[in-house]
């Protein structure tokens, strides 16, 4: 059955400020966006490159390069590849360096460390 | 290979065919159907009914999202592009395709950690509930109405092709039996019924398209470069091949394409119905899962459009697919004819309206979500309103909102289906992304930038599309009597995308009161870590 009844969270006396403190959370949301935004913005400059070459360099983008298949429909697929290549990166990067220190932190909090009566009760990486 | 002459499908014939489209179609309506009651079974509360119970695997709702996402635009809207305008057709796929790492990257997984239901349920979670609830709301409901009217609009040209129906009330009835149809899916359904749905249709319109690019090849020997040839030579033009057929005209037409890429690629991340299929995965994980195999299958049925659109100019010959009923989007159809005969077409033709139906489900879903969970439930009975209640609101809501789909589809019959589904995009991306993006990732960000910011994108893309030429003031506009066109393009992503953004920054700054430093906290470990989130739902 779904929690509709709302049920006391697990989590609702959790001092967040205090998780949101913690060396292993600085760690985590470094690396979130260490990773994220260089990325987002390399793909979308890449994208709009793209754009702005279709759109003023027809010339340019009408090459033959091997037969009828001119640079602008390899450009084109090559946004395909990259979009795949990114995507692929970024689930290995996660697997790797994401979700283990995610998942320690959480087993933490639903293991009641970061109770807001009282202090870290053990383990936690202040 | 040039005896393949655009003379072999011959137009009239397709209305032999009208019986089996029909047989084909119903079959695929009564097996969903049985799928649809087998899976309502279980609904019983508002996750079973908004989310699925959070059942789903990431590879079921990926598939689904790719349902979702390809609608008949991108399908027969795509298809005929490139048939038509060759190069320019094919710079949609890509931007479609693309905007994908947005959701990835910035969206997907942190949403899933911080919503439960809708759109709105994360952009209110650290600011004040009430005003931004409404704003986000109503965006929400903005965004799937321009869908919506898009999609129904999309089945009349349809039918008048596939069914060989061409007076308008009989394509209105069919517009009402495509509405009551998808009334029952989401009424009985739910979020579970509509997802199976969107999987089936996934599946066969990926391997239909899939199916017709091998044959395509095929007739090629597998050379790509000698299908473009043949396509440029069919065509009379070898810029087909080239960029700028269509938006290269003037600068003003170059403008505007670079308008349309930028509400392409970040609307998508926005959309509500898309942000909608995150919460029925069970963790972050499953919902990451999700959007890696949307895009995969995304990506490779945009591969497939391009070999057809390439495939229907050459095979088909644009004259032939122009004046055709339905038009432009009518190259995928009449190429099916032409590869595989009256079957193929029945069942591509089928495809084409399980989309429709498909994908009107699922928007219908997340407008009744947002009315029933946002506007009803949080604002009007201030939180008060048990889920029995909820879920009944939000029923009743599928049938206004049915209503309203099968009324604006009779009307906006015939209207250009792409001009409203780009719309939807620019509507999401100024209305929606800042705030989904500023309230994940900035830590000032406050009530008022996030009300400035969604007030101020909505209002900007819908005044800037009233005063632009899709409306008024040209030969294809709604109103061509009228000229109020002071905006010279027909994408407003240009301006309001920034302005929304801006706004954002400007209302933060601006505003006196700060925002609770503790729930900016909560949201920020919660969307990285996942905790607390609500898990999959055992039956």
């Amino acid at each position: 059955m779904g929690n509709d009844a709302q049920p006391q969270d697990a989590t609702a006396s959790v001092d967040f400020q205090e998780v949101q403190q913690t060396e292993r959370f600085k760690t985590l949301r470094k690396r979130h966006r260490s990773f994220v935004f260089p990325m987002a913005v390399v793909f979308l400059l890449w994208y709009f490159a793209y754009v702005l070459l279709a759109d003023y360099a027809v010339g340019f983008m009408s090459i033959k390069v091997w037969g009828n298949i001119n640079v602008g429909l390899i450009l084109g697929l090559l946004q395909f590849v990259t979009t795949f290549g990114i995507t692929a990166w970024y689930v290995s990067y996660s697997n790797r360096k994401l979700d283990p220190i995610a998942a320690e932190i959480r087993n933490e909090i639903e293991g009641h460390e970061f109770d807001k009566d009282g202090n870290v009760i053990s383990g936690a990486a202040k | 290979m040039n005896t393949m002459v655009p003379a072999a499908v011959n137009v009239e014939a397709l209305k032999d065919t009208t019986l089996l489209n029909m047989g084909i179609f119903a079959l695929f309506v009564a097996v969903t159907m049985v799928i649809v009651f087998r899976a309502s079974r279980n609904n019983k509360t508002a996750a079973d009914y908004y989310a699925a119970g959070r059942s789903f695997t990431g590879s079921q709702n990926g598939t689904a999202i790719a349902g979702d996402y390809l609608s008949a635009a991108s399908f027969l809207g795509i298809t005929g592009a490139i048939a038509i305008n060759g190069y320019d057709g094919f710079l949609y796929s890509i931007g479609f395709l693309v905007a994908w790492l947005v959701a990835l990257l910035l969206v997907a997984e942190l949403l899933r950690n911080t919503g439960k239901f809708t759109m709105a349920d994360v952009l209110s979670f650290r600011l004040r509930q009430r005003p931004v609830r409404i704003a986000a709301a109503l965006s929400t409901l903005a965004v799937c109405f321009f869908y919506l009217l898009a999609q129904m609009a999309g089945a009349g040209s349809l039918i008048s092709l596939l069914l060989g129906i061409s007076d308008w009330g009989g394509q209105a009835l069919v517009i009402i039996v495509v509405g009551a149809l998808m009334i029952m899916y989401v009424l009985i359904g739910g979020m579970k019924g509509t997802t199976w749905v969107q999987i089936i249709k996934a599946i066969l319109l990926i391997a239909g398209a899939g199916v017709m690019t091998a044959m395509v090849l095929a007739i090629y020997g597998f050379n790509l470069s000698s299908l473009l040839g043949s396509a440029a030579e069919a065509a009379n033009n070898p810029a087909i091949l080239n960029p700028g057929l269509q938006y290269g005209k003037t600068e003003t037409s170059k403008l505007d394409f670079m308008s349309l890429g930028l509400a392409l690629v970040l609307g998508t991340a926005a959309l509500p119905h898309v942000l909608m299929r995150f919460y029925t995965v069970p963790t972050a994980k499953e919902a990451r899962k999700s959007v890696v195999w949307a895009i995969w299958l995304i990506g490779l049925f945009y591969l497939f459009t391009l070999v057809l659109g390439y495939g229907a100019a050459a095979l088909v010959g644009a004259e032939t697919i122009k004046s055709a009923p339905g038009g432009v989007n009518s190259a995928a159809p009449l190429l099916a004819f032409h590869l595989g005969g009256p079957l193929l077409l029945g069942f591509i033709s089928a495809v084409a309206f399980a989309t429709i139906l498909a994908v009107v489900a699922g928007l219908t879903i997340t407008a009744a979500a947002s009315f029933a969970h946002d506007i009803y439930a949080n604002v009007i009975a201030k939180g008060k309103a048990d889920a029995i209640t909820e879920v009944k609101v939000a029923r009743r809501t599928v049938l206004v909102i049915g209503v309203l789909a099968i009324l604006g589809g009779i009307f906006a019959n015939g209207q250009n289906v792409a001009f409203l589904v780009a719309l939807a995009f620019a509507v999401a991306a100024s209305a929606n992304l800042p705030t989904i993006v500023y309230s994940l990732f900035w830590k000032k960000f406050t009530t008022q930038g996030a009300v400035w910011s969604m007030y101020g994108g909505l209002a900007a893309a819908i005044l800037l599309i009233t005063f632009s030429p899709v409306v008024s003031g040209a030969k294809t506009s709604m109103i061509p009597g009228a000229n109020f066109a002071l905006f010279p393009l027909s994408n407003p992503g240009i301006v309001s995308i920034p302005l929304a953004f801006f706004l954002g920054w400007l209302g933060t700054v601006l505003d006196k009161r700060r925002e609770d430093p503790a729930k900016q906290a909560e949201m920020e470990v919660r969307s990285l870590t996942g905790v607390g989130a609500e898990k999959a739902v055992d039956h």
